[in-house]
Parts: C-alpha cells; structure tokens; sequence
C-alpha cells in the first residue's frame, strides 16, 4: 500500500492490467492467428503451411459471392424491418410509458430470456406448413395453396428480424427518452404541425439511437448462420453458414479464415458507408 | 374571409383532429400488436413444454402433460448439459466482472495515458461478429494445441463478458460521489479500508447488475460456445443437437424454466427500484 502511494500515477494501469492483457492474449492475439491462417495453404492431413497465399480470398469471394451478397442483403432489410417495427414502440414507451415504462423496457428484452436458439425453434413451429399462419396466408392468398414459409428467405428475414429487435429497439428508446417535450411544444407554437414537428424535431434528436440500433442489429446479423440453418433451406445460406462448416466440418481452416475477414472487412464497409450517409458525428456520438 | 377559405380552414382543423386521434390510439394498439408478436414465440416454447408429442417432432399440439417438467432430465445428456452451462457461466461472470469492474474503476476515476486504446480495445469485442471471435480463438487453441473442453469455454466466454461488465459498471460508476471516499480517508482510513467500507458497498449494485448480465449472455452463448468447445455439451449445443432430429419438449422445459427466472428476478429488481423511487419522493 505504500509503495501504490509512492507511485499513484501506476494504479489506473494496475487496475486495467489483467482485464486489459486478457483482451489482449484471447481477443487480439488470435485475430492475429486467423489472420496469420488466412494466407497459409495445403489441408488438414498434409499440414498448412504459410505462403503469403493472397489467392485465398480471392478464391473464397468468388466462389461464395451469392453467400456474400445475401448475407449483407438479409441483414441490411432485416435490420431496416427492425427499425421500422421497433420505433413507434421505443417512442410510445418514451412519451406515454408514464409509470410502467420500466416493465414495458422488460417486455422488449424479454425475447433474450429465452435461449436464443430455442426461440428460432419456436418461429419454426409457428411458420410450420400445417400451422395457422400459413393457413391464414394461404387464405388471404399471400401465400399460394401448398406454398410455405419455411425454407424460404422470408423466413429467414423474419428470424433474423425478430431475433434481433430489442438491439434495436433499446437503444432507440433510450435516444427518444432524452427528447425534451418543451423542443417538440416549442415547434409547434411556431405553427408546425404535429407531423412536422415530429420530423424536424424528433426524428434528428433521436439519430444516435437509429444508429447505436442499426449497428447493434447489422453486425451480429451479418454473420449470423443460426437462423438460415434452422428457418433456411440451402440456397438461404449466408456466409456464417459457409464459416462455420468449413471450419469445423470440413477443417478448410486458410478458406475460412480468409472469408471471416472478408465478412469483417464488408461489415466495415457498410458500416462506412452509413456512417457518411448520415454523418460521422452521430457514430462517434456511439463509441462506448 | 371567403366561404372557401373558411372551408379550407375547418377541413385543415378536421384533418388535425383526425391526426390528433389517429395518433394517440394507433399508437397504443399498434405497440399492443408489437408486444404480442414480441412474446408470442415466447408463449409457445412455454405451451409446448406442456405438450405430450406423437412421434419425435414437437411441432404440433396434441395433449396436456406435466411430465415434460416431472422428468425434466429424461432425456440422455440433457442434464449435464445445463450443469455444464451453469457452471461455466457462474465462473465465466464472475471472473469477468471482478477483471471488467477493476477497468471500470480505472475508466471512471484516473485521467491517464492510453484511455482511448482501452475504449477501443472494450469495444471492438463488442462490435465483431461473433462467428469471428469464436473462428479466432479456435485458431488460436489448435495452434498451441490447447485441449478442448471446458476451459476453452470457459476461458471464451469470460473473454466475451469483459465488455459487457466494464460497460455495465461504468455506467453506474458515473454518478459516483467521489467526496465520499475522501472523506474516509480524511477520518483516517487507508486505501484499502476505504474501498472495503465505502467503495465497494457504494457500487455493489453496478457489480450486482453486470454478474447477472454475464451470467445472462454467458448460458445463452451458442455461436462461440460451438467453436471452442470440443466435445463439451453445453445447454445451447445440445439443443442444436436435439434440433436436428427433433428437440424433446424437455428442452422447452429448460429454456421456460430459465425465462421464468431470469424475469421474475428482473420483475423484482424493477419491484425495488419503484418501490425506491416512490420511497424518496414520499420523503
């Protein structure tokens, strides 16, 4: 104890140091490794040997482009349906919530109570081809007689959506929450409509949190391959997918190296991509 | 004033009340919609833990039972499977939030050298998908030749939970008085007498609320789980075993019995902070 006295600039450093070199030793010291993994080549009975084999992600893109596509494309509408679903909700929670307002945030994360693969379980027995939903779509013909959910990307989308929702919605709550009313009241003395004042008011004030939500819910979503596996057929597969099994069943470890950092690296882009769409100052207002 | 434009001027007020109405209402049922759909798929795990199947898919209603729940472990593996989950997420919560409540502690309370690093390196783990960390860390075991088991899942699992409990913990800490430590201090007390008796007590509800965050996100792992386990089962792995042929209803049992857990002591965490709440304003 003295010796900290002494020595008092040390004890932040003593205090983040196991935390800190944990991080370190299991989280960046093994993208390392996968990243030292995706430019070896040979195969698991000869042994992988490092080559620099930029070839690697070459080869993995174009052979899996449609997995690719698919899994930014799935993510990006599933997310915009969580976005579109959740914020009537996170803004009705926010303005007239009033005193339950903190079981009704209990009700949104309530989905992540359940194991997580056990609700998808539960969305392939309510889409199941003899369940009501079906029948009650193949009535009003949005689903042709005979025709089915299940196995098909709508099913997946749909998994994925609601899997995710409460990242969405959270955060999307937790941004309207910190509107004031008097901003809104104010816009509408100066003659704005309702609609208006909630468009040019609300909506800018509650930025932040469409973006902390559609990055929550983007990133585990594009890489997500329980939901195309369980509610999916084969051509729904994403590339989480195509990882997952090329890593552990057919132990094709440079391959799926290189296609992780390919997912990596597209996440990043997109993330990019939205950042400069709505501006930087937003994101940053994210950063934990 | 024209008749028309008085016209124009009562359709505009008409169209406001219509809004105005549409508005209010709509938005109740709609959230009422959007909360049924959020805890259907919830309602169905928990009936169908009550349904007595004919043949091995439990997709179909057939007929009222207890049994799934009287014999709850029936079916072979499943009940070293949740032990195993349990176990590695006890151990798993608690080694992570002593390490992310320590960060935390650092975060909120020392200016130093190196903060934005330590932000970023909370916060990539939180933003990398998951297939990711688990494809990473399985490289890592089978290049030093690690034994997969429990200690890969284990070792997993307390790595995903660090961000989780330093943000958790700071964003309690950050209303933390700081006089009062002072003033311990002041009376005499050394460093570590006054975090024992004054500190501590004053964020034991932030380390409470990231234990059982961790504890939460660690036994409903899968995605990690699947990579570094070898051939451990935990809860997550065995349903995705069972769901390939078909999950028992017992699985329904575990997962209802671990919803009903995890909210009833939510429900009373929500109970006290009302309670707290009216207590201080009544005063």
């Amino acid at each position: 104890m003295a010796w900290f006295h002494k020595h008092r600039g040390l004890m932040p450093y003593v205090l983040l140091a196991p935390g800190l070199v944990f991080l370190a030793v299991f989280f960046l010291v093994p993208l390392g490794f996968l990243a030292y993994q995706s430019l070896e080549s040979g195969n698991i009975d000869f042994g992988y040997a490092f080559t620099w084999s930029f070839g690697n992600y070459g080869t993995a893109f174009t052979d899996y482009r449609p997995e690719f596509i698919r899994s930014i494309e799935y993510a990006g509408i599933a997310t915009l349906l969580a976005l579109l679903l959740s914020y009537p909700v996170a803004y009705w929670i926010a303005f007239r919530g009033g005193r339950w307002k903190n079981l009704l945030l209990l009700m949104i994360v309530a989905p992540f109570f359940v194991t997580y693969l056990i609700r998808t379980l539960a969305w392939e027995t309510i889409l199941s081809d003899n369940g009501t939903v079906v029948r009650i779509l193949q009535h009003l013909h949005l689903v042709s007689p005979g025709g089915h959910i299940l196995a098909t990307g709508t099913a997946v989308i749909a998994g994925i959506t609601y899997n995710f929702l409460p990242f969405m919605a959270l955060p999307l709550y937790v941004s309207l929450e910190q509107v004031d009313p008097r901003l809104v009241e104010a816009a509408q003395d100066l003659y704005a409509s309702s609609w208006k004042a909630f468009w040019r008011v609300t909506v800018p004030l509650s930025l932040p949190g469409v973006v902390a939500g559609t990055l929550l819910t983007f990133i585990p979503a594009a890489g997500d391959f329980i939901n195309a596996q369980l509610l999916g057929a084969p051509q729904n597969h994403m590339i989480g997918n195509v990882i997952q099994s090329k890593f552990l069943e057919l132990t094709d470890y440079p391959a799926a190296a290189a296609m992780s950092f390919i997912l990596m690296g597209a996440i990043i882009v997109a993330v990019a991509a939205y950042a400069r769409a709505v501006g930087t100052e937003q994101l940053s207002g994210t950063a934990v | 004033m024209s008749s028309v434009a008085v016209s124009a001027q009562s359709r505009a007020n008409v169209t406001a009340g219509v809004w105005a109405f549409v508005k209010r209402h709509m938005l109740t049922v709609y959230s009422m919609l959007f909360f049924l759909y959020l805890l259907l798929p919830i309602g169905v795990v928990i009936a169908f833990s009550f349904n007595e199947p004919v043949g091995k898919f439990n997709y179909t209603w057939h007929k009222f039972t207890w049994d799934n729940w009287h014999y709850w472990n029936g079916v072979p593996g499943i009940q070293s499977a949740v032990v195993l989950s349990l176990e590695i997420a006890a151990l798993a919560s608690l080694v992570a939030t002593a390490l992310g409540t320590l960060i935390a502690l650092a975060l909120v309370r020392y200016g130093f050298r190196g903060r934005g690093l330590t932000n970023l390196l909370i916060f990539l783990p939180l933003s990398t998908p998951e297939i990711v960390m688990g494809a990473s860390l399985l490289t890592l075991f089978l290049n030093l030749n690690f034994v997969f088991g429990f200690w890969t899942i284990l070792i997993a699992h307390v790595m995903f939970c660090i961000s989780f409990a330093v943000v958790s913990v700071k964003a309690r800490l950050i209303g933390f008085d700081r006089h009062l430590e002072e003033a311990a201090m002041d009376l005499g007390a050394n460093e570590w007498v006054t975090f024992r008796k004054v500190t501590l007590p004053l964020i034991a509800p932030a380390i409470l609320a990231a234990l059982l965050l961790c504890f939460a996100v660690s036994v409903d792992d899968f995605v990690v789980t699947y990579f570094n386990s070898g051939s451990a089962v935990t809860f997550p792995l065995f349903v995705w075993g069972a769901a390939r042929i078909g999950a028992p209803p017992q699985v329904n049992v575990i997962g209802s019995a671990i919803f009903l857990f995890a909210v009833s002591a939510m429900l009373l965490n929500v109970l006290i902070q009302t309670r707290r709440t009216k207590g201080a304003v009544t005063e």
